[in-house]
């Protein structure tokens, strides 16, 4: 911020001043903390940012003890995961910290994007956050799969050579293309190495990276808020949105109530019930994997399951992965396909209403399903909900132009 | 009703009654289970069950995971009574427990070694366990004289038959669904007691319970600490929520 560099007469300390004049503390504070204005209106749909943040440094931290013990190693990685559940000081809290983590990270991530549809925040001029965003999205998923293989057990086994296989259905190249993600001709020790680098060094540094850009941009641009106007257009006489309150202390305060509820329910299930009935750790993962034995029933963990029952909806191999691969590239183009004129959900009409509900049921129907063996009545069902799922997408240029909008206020709706 | 109608309702009602049946939280393909009932909290019952784990599982099959010293702690032995009657094949209360019979006979024996009984709770379930264990039946084309009701073709024999005696299979006749010509066909019907054990079947049923809640209880020896720990952090957790409540409330009071 321009305003912070001509400020003057501010007293500093000595050790400040000797910080500030060779790195931009005081400045950096200013611009992304004190003096970086978001709207007092948020409601509990803008906290899923910051909790995402924080189950990044749980996955992280946890992480790092996990690999101090863990041996990435076929003949070593499972019981390494049991010497690390019963003999290792505190090792069990540091693994359900991580799994239950991995979960809760897609939890999160998902009610954080679904914010974004409830309250247009992909509209201009924030289209590149939500890009950015999205490929936070893409390499998570990648992490979580990579990290899903080094347990080594029956369905970290057996899932990974479905979802690997797939690229096989690749014309041409697919065969070569497998061989080279694996490492070998099956999954083996080679790919469970190459997978444990991926999961604690390139895709980790990845996401740092890109949550950090995702935070530039957020802050060059502006926070949305609940009713998708720009806070910047009002602004005090001294500079300041009318509207907007301090990340720090506000924000930051607000966050930290929300951040300690989080913790609550995230103990809760790390400490009472951390298999989840089977959604969270699953129970076949329990067996060490065996190539000669395939599970009666393969299903990936759930925060994959929708994307897996749009693959096996279509008949074909590489056409079920194509269209597994858009369904999870569509949002991506949502700046686009959006035509409304405004932004949040509490000025828009019936139509886009009905959509939004109609891509949640899709989308929570789909992750059941996904579940589910394929069978006849599972796979219809799967068809149905995948075509109002990409209808959700395909179809928004045209009803968000003929949906009709209410007046947008002029200064955000606060109740105090 | 138009009768095309009614044809898209019947279809509508199957769809619902799919989509409404839950999911299954462990593979059991189509066997109804009876519930083990086991108490993982109870000392005296896991102790019972140490016991008949290491008289009668152990010969054959590991829990290569699981230290006796561990046992000792969890189960309120000292070392020495987990020593003098439960180690059978160990030296010290540090070793984990290994089977008695050599892999490579098991291997030539049963065509596989018997599965490792660390994480067999985890994996298919205390129920899945303790129904297995009571569905023997006598079948003469099998090399053990037994087949299992929960896991048909399994190459374990009835080990326990002395105490439940042997049963048999009984099977009903049944019109196959979908074809009007009257056609039957056989469906199990029931287990029932061909010789009489050593024990009552109520007997038979707390002692086949007590070595499932030993199987539990191996599955997660720190499940105990961690529900206790959990307790704490909450209440901790509980306590800093208020105290973050009111900081908000403070730097928010002038905000309108």
């Amino acid at each position: 911020m321009a305003e912070v560099e001509a400020e003057v007469g501010v007293e500093k300390s000595g050790f400040l001043k000797w910080i500030d004049d060779r790195f931009p503390f005081t400045e950096t504070m200013k611009a992304h903390a004190t003096e970086y204005y978001a709207s007092k209106n948020f409601n509990i749909w803008y906290v899923f940012g910051v909790l995402a943040t924080v189950v990044l440094v749980i996955q992280l931290v946890s992480g790092i003890f996990l690999t101090m013990n863990y041996k990435p190693a076929a003949a070593e990685a499972f019981a390494s995961v049991e010497y690390i559940m019963r003999d290792v000081e505190w090792g069990w809290l540091i693994r359900y910290m991580h799994s239950t983590g991995a979960s809760f990270f897609f939890i999160i991530v998902y009610l954080h994007m679904f914010r974004g549809l409830l309250y247009g925040s992909y509209k201009k001029p924030r289209e590149l956050i939500w890009i950015i965003g999205m490929m936070i999205f893409f390499v998570l998923f990648a992490e979580a799969f990579a990290g899903y293989l080094l347990p080594w057990g029956q369905m970290s086994y057996w899932g990974a050579q479905v979802i690997i296989s797939l690229f096989g259905a690749i014309p041409g190249i697919g065969e070569a293309l497998v061989e080279i993600i694996r490492g070998d001709y099956s999954i083996s020790d080679i790919t469970l190495n190459r997978f444990f680098a991926l999961h604690v060094i390139v895709l980790p540094l990845s996401l740092i990276a890109l949550v950090f850009v995702h935070i530039v941009a957020l802050h060059h641009v502006g926070s949305n808020n609940p009713d998708g106007i720009e806070i910047k257009d009002h602004k005090g006489a001294d500079g300041v949105p009318l509207d907007g309150v301090p990340f720090h202390p506000h924000h930051t305060s607000k966050d930290l109530v929300y951040i300690v509820g989080f913790l609550i329910i995230f103990t809760f299930v790390m400490f009472f019930a951390p298999d989840m009935g089977g959604y969270f750790l699953e129970h076949a993962n329990f067996e060490p994997a065996n190539m000669q034995a395939t599970p009666e029933h393969i299903a990936p963990v759930w925060y994959f399951t929708p994307f897996y029952a749009i693959l096996r909806a279509v008949p074909d191999k590489l056409w079920g992965a194509i269209l597994m691969a858009l369904s999870v590239l569509m949002p991506l183009f949502l700046p686009w396909l959006d035509r409304s004129r405004v932004r949040s959900i509490r000025y828009r009409g019936w139509i886009y209403k009905l959509a939004l509900a109609l891509f949640v049921v899709s989308f929570l129907t789909l992750g059941y399903l996904g579940m589910k063996p394929a069978e006849s009545i599972y796979v219809l069902l799967a068809r149905i909900f995948s075509v109002i799922y990409f209808g959700f997408f395909i179809l928004m240029p045209y009803y968000t132009t003929i949906d009709k909008t209410k007046p947008v206020p002029d200064r955000v709706v606060y109740h105090g | 009703m138009d009768k095309r109608y009614s044809n898209v309702a019947n279809r509508i009602a199957v769809l619902l009654a799919a989509f409404l049946a839950t999911t299954g939280a462990y593979a059991s393909g189509d066997v109804e289970m009876e519930s083990a009932g086991n108490d993982v909290d109870n000392i005296q019952s896991l102790q019972r069950g140490a016991r008949n784990f290491m008289n009668y599982c152990a010969g054959c099959h590991s829990a290569r995971y699981v230290r006796y010293n561990t046992i000792a702690r969890d189960l309120e032995l000292s070392d020495d009574q987990v020593a003098n009657n439960l180690m059978f094949n160990a030296e010290k209360t540090f070793e984990t427990i290994q089977a008695s019979m050599p892999a490579d006979d098991a291997k030539r024996w049963f065509g596989q070694p018997p599965p490792d009984m660390s994480l067999m709770a985890r994996a298919r379930g205390t129920d899945y366990i303790y129904n297995f264990l009571k569905s023997f039946y006598l079948d003469a084309d099998s090399p053990t004289g037994v087949d299992n009701h929960v896991l048909a073709g399994t190459s374990m024999p009835h080990v326990l038959w002395r105490m439940q005696g042997y049963q048999k299979a009984v099977y009903r006749e049944e019109l196959v669904p979908g074809r009007d010509d009257g056609i039957t066909r056989q469906v199990f019907d029931k287990l029932e007691p061909v010789t009489a054990g050593t024990m009552s079947e109520d007997d038979y049923d707390a002692f086949v319970r007590d070595t499932v809640n030993f199987l539990e209880y191996i599955a997660e020896p720190e499940r105990s600490t961690r529900r206790k720990v959990g307790v704490w952090v909450i209440i901790f957790l509980s306590f800093f929520l208020v105290l973050a409540i009111m900081l908000k409330k403070q730097i928010w009071k002038d905000v309108s």
